[in-house]
């Protein structure tokens, strides 16, 4: 960060300020690269995050059948079947289900595959509004210093005050069940995390000197704030943005459990799991693949972020390098 | 000292103003009509005019917030519809259920948690450390619902039929049942007022109503039913609790007075326990306490799996059947409580920090 400020610093005229800003963000990003690529966990998150992400893309072409398809008279299978799979000893007259038959006769794995889509979508949206209305609010906050940011800050602290889930809960109920109506809950409760974390960088960059050299130069507080401070309050965010996106996908999934979220009959993760609840004794498939492909989604999130904060705080991959 | 405790509780008070505010703002969010909404789609025109009066939904908006707030004030959370009683004693009722799961969950991540994370910390980069973060990892990333009903499924049905079978459901074993421990005790009481009340409370803490009245069988049977529920709310704070501990030990450990101390010739143990741990748990008081919040909110995800009708039942029954009362009010009394444990948090800090108390 001090290197950036520096270069900022001894910036001439005669330069070409587009040009040096891309220079320096290379490198930024280079060594944080780099420093991510040795971190074995790290990696392995990013590795199943592109897998998913493949997956997600190509669900209609990976999955076997329609996940809305209800195979009654088409197939011989039951509701609620076992999965039956040829290599694992399932006899080859019977149609292979990878991971069994829901309770409306359809195609569980098909189903799951579909569910990659939501579940991605899920959490990048409701992060990036969240990101950008927070970010909004928290640089206000910071740059601007005072009553604004003491309005401001409050509100956040209210919203900090309830338990999250406990308040998207609060939120979809009155708004009314539905994805769309979850989305929005989620996001309102994830603000406050990112305007905290924009102020808080905002605040320590504020005072340095190249934002001085901008304002003597005459720039603008929205030019200043937006093109000259945040650029260099980003990774922070990032590495909110990126944890917050496992916290956003577990909350959504935990709203679609209590029919908040998702309605049958979209191939929700949550929605399936929260469907088949009771079944757990007698059909333990249905319950188990779902909550499997949260896990590992939130977990790869997890683990990319983890890795993302250490690889751009030097101080921590310092420490952790021990 | 006073003044730092009364500083931080008028802090607060502004919170608990913005928490009503957005109660009520949600409140008046709710589409179309809002007495249909909560008294239920039947109510008549009469009794709907009673309830706008009542409210003074027909008073300006800050009219309305005073009522609003007068009525919380005065301990009234309105009724809920599906249980017609008032939402207030619903609360208190169901609240010694959820308090001892959310007790005992929080026992098995405490328990658990800080002694893995200290031994990751000391054998740090060993085998125990790699695993221990491993398992954390998993563990953040689990939904508790998925996780309660899949230890349903491999204690009580996997292994069904040896020492490990777990029951799945409900607080007792069919059958039994305790007497209140007053009761027992044959005291002849009054069966009103908030004495009474109390005594009522403690009676439904099964565990600690077993071993007031000497029923060590009951103790038992109540614990055992206890440990699944405990394990999947305690599992996700246990994990944030094991790699706090393990963080916040490397920190320490690394600090000269660790150096100093081993150099004096003290045994690695106690200097460890003694002089690391103790220093290394102060920012956990933190953790610990606001991890009380999402041992709330995984108690009304897993009492329903679990068959317990604590508070978080209340909350997914009012959830299902839409009724906007109970959910509203629920989210005051959560929110509230929420701040009050925060206060206590930071107040804890003066007797576990002296550094707070000379400032």
């Amino acid at each position: 960060m001090e290197a950036t400020s520096n270069s900022k610093q001894s910036k001439t005229p005669q330069l070409n300020p587009e040009g040096l800003r891309s220079a320096e963000t290379v490198t930024l990003w280079k060594t944080a690269w780099r420093r991510l690529f040795r971190r074995k966990s790290a990696m392995f998150g990013l590795g199943i995050l592109v897998f998913l992400l493949l997956v997600a893309i190509f669900a209609p072409v990976i999955a076997p059948y329609d996940p809305y398809q209800v195979l009654i008279g088409i197939e011989p299978v039951r509701m609620r079947q076992a999965p039956c799979i040829h290599l694992l000893g399932c006899p080859k007259d019977q149609p292979q289900h990878l991971m069994g038959i829901d309770g409306n006769v359809r195609d569980q794995f098909s189903r799951l595959i579909f569910g990659a889509r939501l579940s991605l979508m899920v959490g990048l949206t409701t992060v990036s509004f969240a990101i950008v209305v927070g970010t909004i609010f928290g640089s206000l906050a910071g740059y601007l210093g005072g009553n604004v940011d003491n309005v401001i800050m409050r509100i956040m602290d209210v919203l900090l005050a309830f338990p999250t889930l406990l308040l998207a809960i609060a939120i979809v109920t009155i708004l009314g069940p539905g994805l769309i109506n979850a989305l929005i809950a989620i996001s309102i409760v994830s603000i406050p995390a990112y305007a905290r974390v924009a102020r808080a960088s905002v605040l320590s960059v504020r005072e340095m000197e190249f934002v001085e050299a901008s304002r003597s130069l005459g720039g603008s507080t929205l030019y200043i704030l937006f093109g000259r401070i945040l650029p260099n309050a980003l990774t922070p965010l990032i590495v909110q943005g990126t944890l917050g996106i496992a916290t956003a996908i577990l909350d959504a999934a935990a709203l679609s459990f209590l029919g908040l979220g998702a309605q049958p009959p979209t191939p929700e993760w949550g929605t399936m799991l929260g469907a088949e609840r009771n079944q757990v004794f007698t059909a333990p498939h249905l319950v188990f693949y779902p909550g499997l492909a949260i896990m590992i989604t939130v977990l790869a999130f997890n683990l990319l972020g983890d890795g993302l904060r250490d690889a751009l705080d030097p101080r921590l991959a310092a420490r952790g390098a021990e | 000292m006073t003044t730092y405790i009364l500083r931080r509780i008028l802090s607060s008070i502004p919170v608990l103003i913005g928490i009503l505010f957005v109660t009520f703002a949600l409140g008046r969010l709710i589409p179309g009509d809002p007495c249909r909404a909560i008294l239920g789609e039947k109510a008549t025109e009469v009794v709907c005019n009673e309830f706008i009066r009542r409210h003074g939904l027909d008073k300006p908006i800050p009219v309305q917030f005073s009522i609003y707030v007068g009525e919380i004030m005065r301990g009234d959370l309105g009724t809920s519809l599906k249980y017609g009683k008032p939402v207030t004693d619903l609360i208190v009722e169901r609240l010694p259920t959820t308090l001892e799961l959310s007790l005992a969950a929080m026992t098995f991540s405490v328990l658990i948690g800080i002694p893995l994370g200290v031994i990751s910390a000391v054998k740090h980069n060993s085998l125990v450390d790699v695993g221990t973060m491993v398992l954390a990892n998993i563990g953040v990333s689990m939904p508790v619902f998925w996780l309660g009903l899949m230890l349903a499924y491999v204690f009580a049905l996997l292994l069904k039929g040896t020492p490990l079978q777990l029951p799945p459901s409900g607080r007792l074993s069919p059958g039994l049942s305790v007497p209140p421990f007053y009761e027992v005790w044959g005291w002849q009481l009054a069966a009103e007022g908030m004495g009474f009340k109390l005594l009522q409370f403690i009676s439904r803490l099964n565990t600690i109503n077993s071993v007031l009245t000497w029923r060590w069988d009951i103790f038992s049977d109540a614990v055992k039913h206890l440990i699944l529920p405990a394990m999947a709310v305690g599992t996700i704070p246990l994990a944030i609790i094991a790699r706090m501990t393990r963080s916040s030990m490397l920190d320490v450990l690394g600090q000269d007075y660790v150096r100093t101390a081993r150099a004096k010739g003290l045994p690695r143990l106690e200097v460890i326990l003694k002089h690391a741990l103790r220093n290394a748990l102060l920012p956990l008081v933190t953790i610990i306490g606001l991890s009380l919040g999402s041992f709330l909110g995984g108690a009304v995800l897993t009492e329903t799996i679990f068959g317990l009708s604590g508070v978080g039942r209340v909350l997914y029954d009012a959830i299902t059947s839409r009724d906007y009362g109970v959910v509203q009010s629920f989210t005051i009394v959560i929110a509230v409580f929420f701040v009050i444990l925060n206060l206590l948090v930071d107040i804890s800090y003066i007797y576990l920090d002296p550094r707070v108390r000379l400032e």
